[in-house]
């Protein structure tokens, strides 16, 4: 019977589809790998089509023993097919980008040795990302943001001929293990404090906390330094730009939405029983500026595309704290829809050029004569990523200047709107390189066809979300409300 | 019928992408479109009183977010300027040598941009279609300008960008204001909630939306922009930018202030009138320093705001009509000039006035064309900016007039008026030294104007001339649709 799936079954029969591709790739080491990359795909997208057919998960009040650490609501189910899209996106870019990991993993030109676990750690990532989504224990989200971590340590660094690979990989891995510590650190405050590390419990907790508010509070500020380098908010931007630029270019898609989304969700769940004290607001009003202030002034000199698209995505952190700031859990969550579509875009065509040039922004040069649909698609991506109307990053941006103008959060308004203006230059500045400036040769670049189709089908989103957003709004609606926006401050 | 004239260039720029024939496509889209225009008018009714052509698409139901267009008179004439000018624009575009189809499709989404936000009763799409035109712009300077493009082309996105920014954050702060039942996106909806708006939140509204649409229709401390881009835009883009877009920020000023903030209009009258006084005496006498013909034609389009300015200010019917008029007029004469300038940059290769001189023996076409345009700009009787200026003046001096002593808008009114006499001295200049006098050698043989391209210039002209001696059959357009706006604003 269809209609009698589980969520966390889902989560299971990704973590499944990893062990099995593991295990095939140690039985016939002679399989053509891209086969891998096309099963999973395919198998990611039954679970993907099995998301809309779940069962009603039991009431939030009266949920105990799995279900008091694990949630089931729209929004989790929400982020569960974001973490399926994104993953699927970035395998099928990983499959455009076997030929530079040949070229960078020893042994594997001839061999095709390592190109199978290529294609299935993304698999043990998502299957994280889905968990991440679900967790309302401070247990569950500690594992499950290890369990993505942990693959990206490998994934990171994963063209390990490559010396700026190599030295991604040992700052991610160091900054993200310190990181980590912070986070559990901050967890144990909490408990302490609470008794409890139930998201549910700790808010009434909280509520009825008369003494050790600082002490709470100290616990919080700790969680946030460690979720605060998940998503890349100012000060822990510091492995950004390195990582990104060094990580082969699908994990660095990767890294830059799934992994930033997951943080996104949980931010908004744990930050929820602390919006209470006033104090909170005020730091992630800080912490938003200045991760608007950064992001948007070191992007403006960067002449390497990748390097470039690594300072915006601290930028868009910056907006998406001013909806974290307003609590506009719906702001949020389309600005990372509208993110997801335009990044994966800028990078789907990214991996397709850096292999013919590099990722210099002056490789793009004449690409609008080169190769007009590829050109295209970056237009539309740096143009919704800049905000342009029409489009859905516009939308999103459109959002969340909603809620900062709802909420009177006046100097958040000022900083966004020179950050904005700030955008439009770094972004425009590939287009410019695409169309004004001429080509150094002429030959065509050529393009698979599944990432032809890819790209128009991200293309047609951006567009269709721009000017019909309410799709967006209608998955999110039952619990419109009850999760996020109603959330009043006291 | 409304949305098959927003539609058709739009689509039509998206058929010369998919690989149409750019220039046959895009000709036969606009003179449809302009034909379609034609008759909209025709079948205008002007007794109705609220707006024509309604057609009504929910987007977003939460947030009383829907695709709703419609016509009044003053959106009737802009619609017709666009459809006019993006005509002969497009006509008007010599030979391309690279990205030809992405020109005539640049110059398409500019034009249905405009079309867009013109006939837009929905703010957001009100000000998405208008953001339609600002990549394209910036292709269309980046990639097919002369001179400083690069930088020109920056300038002009940037301003553009940061200020509809800042006018977004007015249309946003303007519908939250309004108390969460009546909220909606649609004009009509919130011109009958307006009256629920707190004074103070409407000068603070107002406030936002003077920012917003003065940097894009240049006025003064925002107006850096205008002069470089136009100088350095191609002649079919200056036409179309200068003459229909960037009227969408007096047209927004006129359709959303007036009805719907007119204590912030009130609050901030001194400070607009200040303004404008800049863009009129102080942008009048940079144009006459000008040396170069195109900076001169770009300057000057931005000296010509400040009447439009003073016609908004003056708050009644008369001000308002007479600057609804001129803004149409305008968009007329400056398309004119610029696409003469254009076709004398193709030719010679220099607009340097010092240099041109005595071109009128041998192009007697342009010569003609161009001081027709120089006149109509200047506002000498028999062309519709003159009916339209009188108009504002007269508007404008009206207000707050008592006989024993003159009020600020007096003063700015008198001040105002010798903006027509340093137009007079700049254009009759220019007119003297590109067209009269000795010509130098290597261009006496020179030929004229192309019979092609002849077409385009002669409807701009004969449409200046309808509408210069027939200023009434506009009049009676426009005008109702203001007498309602004071109506409203009057019975409080």
């Amino acid at each position: 019977m269809i209609a009698a799936i589980q969520a966390p079954s889902l989560e299971v029969a990704v973590l499944v589809l990893g062990m099995l591709l593991l295990m095939i790739e140690v039985f016939s080491p002679q399989l053509e790998k891209k086969i891998f990359a096309l099963s999973a795909i395919a198998a990611l997208t039954v679970v993907l089509v099995a998301t809309f057919f779940l069962t009603p998960n039991p009431p939030a009040e009266a949920s105990t023993g799995f279900w008091s650490f694990y949630a089931a609501d729209p929004l989790a189910i929400f982020f569960k097919r974001f973490a399926l899209i994104t993953t699927i996106l970035v395998l099928i870019m990983m499959i455009d980008y076997t030929p530079i990991l040949r070229r960078f993993v020893p042994g594997s030109a001839a061999m095709q040795v390592g190109v199978g676990e290529f294609f299935a750690l993304p698999i043990f990532t998502c299957a994280g990302l889905m968990y991440m989504a679900s967790a309302i224990d401070f247990v569950m989200i500690f594992v499950s943001i290890e369990l993505v971590t942990i693959s990206f340590y490998v994934l990171v660094s994963f063209t390990r001929k490559n010396s700026a690979t190599l030295e991604a990989g040992v700052k991610y891995l160091v900054l993200s293990a310190l990181s980590t510590a912070f986070l559990v650190y901050g967890i144990t405050w909490v408990f302490g404090v609470t008794g409890t590390t139930n998201l549910r419990q700790i808010t009434l907790a909280l509520a009825n906390l008369e003494s050790d508010r600082v002490a709470a509070l100290f616990g919080m500020v700790l969680v946030l330094v460690g979720l605060g380098f998940k998503i890349a908010a100012v000060p822990f931007q510091i492995w950004v730009p390195d990582v990104y630029q060094g990580a082969p270019t699908p994990v660095t898609a990767y890294l830059s939405v799934g992994s930033k989304a997951a943080g996104f969700v949980v931010l908004l769940r744990v930050l929820r029983p602390f919006m209470m004290f006033p104090n909170v607001e005020r730091l992630i009003v800080i912490v938003a500026v200045l991760t608007l202030i950064y992001g948007n002034l070191a992007a403006l000199p960067q002449n390497n595309l990748k390097r470039l698209l690594a300072y915006s995505s601290i930028a868009h952190a910056g907006y998406l704290l001013i909806g974290i700031a307003c609590i506009d859990g719906r702001a949020v969550t389309f600005y990372l829809v509208a993110y997801l579509l335009m990044t994966l875009l800028s990078f789907a065509v990214l991996v397709v050029i850096s292999q013919q040039a590099g990722d210099e922004i002056a490789d793009f040069n004449g690409l609008g004569k080169r190769s007009p649909f590829l050109a295209f698609a970056m237009l539309i991506a740096m143009a919704s990523l800049a905000g342009v109307p029409l489009t859905a990053g516009f939308f999103g941006k459109f959002l969340i200047f909603w809620a900062a103008i709802a909420h009177h959060q006046t100097t958040l308004i000022i900083v966004g709107v020179i950050t904005v203006g700030c955008g439009f230059y770094y972004y425009l500045k590939v287009v410019r390189a695409m169309y004004w400036q001429s080509a150094p040769r002429i030959e065509n670049i050529p393009v698979s066809g599944l990432s032809k189709l890819t790209m128009s089908a991200l293309i047609l989103a951006i567009i269709w979300l721009g000017v019909y957003p309410q799709a967006i709004f209608r998955a999110l609606a039952p619990q419109r409300g009850a999760a996020m926006v109603t959330l009043v401050k006291p | 019928m409304l949305l098959l004239i927003i539609f058709t260039p739009i689509v039509a720029a998206l058929l010369i992408m998919a690989g149409a024939p750019a220039r046959r496509t895009a000709l036969v889209a606009s003179i449809l479109n302009l034909a379609l225009s034609l008759i909209a008018l025709a079948a205008f009714d002007r007794s109705r009183q609220s707006f024509n052509f309604v057609s009504s698409f929910q987007i977003v139901p939460d947030l009383h977010l829907s695709f709703t267009v419609g016509l009044d008179g003053l959106s009737l004439i802009m619609l017709l300027l666009a459809t006019i000018v993006t005509t002969s624009a497009v006509w008007f575009t010599d030979r391309i040598e690279n990205y030809e189809s992405a020109f005539y499709a640049c110059l398409l989404f500019v034009s249905g941009g405009a079309i867009g936000a013109f006939a837009s009763l929905d703010l957001f799409f009100f000000y998405a279609f208008h953001e339609l035109a600002l990549i394209p712009t910036f292709l269309l300077i980046g990639i097919w300008g002369v001179g400083n493009r690069f930088a020109a082309a920056w300038k002009i996105t940037i301003y553009l960008a940061v200020g509809s920014f800042i006018l977004l954050l007015g249309l946003i702060l303007l519908y939250q204001s309004v108390p969460p039942d009546a909220r909606t996106f649609d004009m009509r909806g919130l011109k009958s909630a307006a009256s629920q708006i707190p004074p103070d939140a409407q000068r603070n509204i107002y406030l936002l939306l003077l920012i917003g649409f003065g940097v894009l229709v240049s006025l003064f401390p925002f107006h850096s922009w205008a002069p470089e881009a136009y100088a350095s835009a191609p002649a079919p883009a200056a036409m179309l930018h200068a003459g229909v877009l960037k009227k969408f920020g007096l047209y927004g000023l006129l359709r959303l202030a007036i009805p719907l903030v007119p204590a912030g209009v009130q609050y901030w009258t001194s400070l607009l009138l200040l303004l404008l006084l800049g863009n009129i005496i102080y942008i009048g006498l940079v144009t006459i320093a000008q040396k170069r013909l195109d900076w001169m034609l770009g300057y000057s389009s931005v000296m010509h705001m400040g009447y439009i300015f003073l016609g908004f200010a003056s708050a009644n019917i008369l001000g308002s009509t007479g600057a609804a008029i001129l803004m149409f007029a305008h968009g007329l004469s400056i398309a004119l000039l610029f696409a003469i300038a254009g076709e004398l940059r193709a030719r010679t290769g220099t607009l340097v006035l010092e240099e041109l001189g005595g071109l009128g023996k041998v192009m007697p076409f342009a010569g003609l064309a161009f001081g027709l345009g120089a006149f109509a700009a200047i506002g000498l009787p028999g062309f519709a900016n003159f009916a339209a200026e009188i108009m504002v003046f007269f508007g404008a001096f009206q207000n707050g007039w008592e006989m024993n002593r003159f009020h600020y808008f007096q003063i700015a009114t008198v001040l105002a008026l010798w903006g027509v006499v340093i137009s007079a001295v700049y254009m009759l200049r220019a007119y003297r030294s590109a067209f009269m006098g000795s010509i130098p050698e290597r261009w006496s043989s020179l030929a004229d104007v192309r019979a092609t391209l002849r077409v385009p210039v002669t409807l701009l002209v004969v449409a200046m001339l309808w509408f210069g001696f027939f200023p009434q059959s506009f009049v009676r357009i426009v005008s109702p649709a203001f007498r309602t706006y004071f109506s409203t604003s009057a019975s409080r």
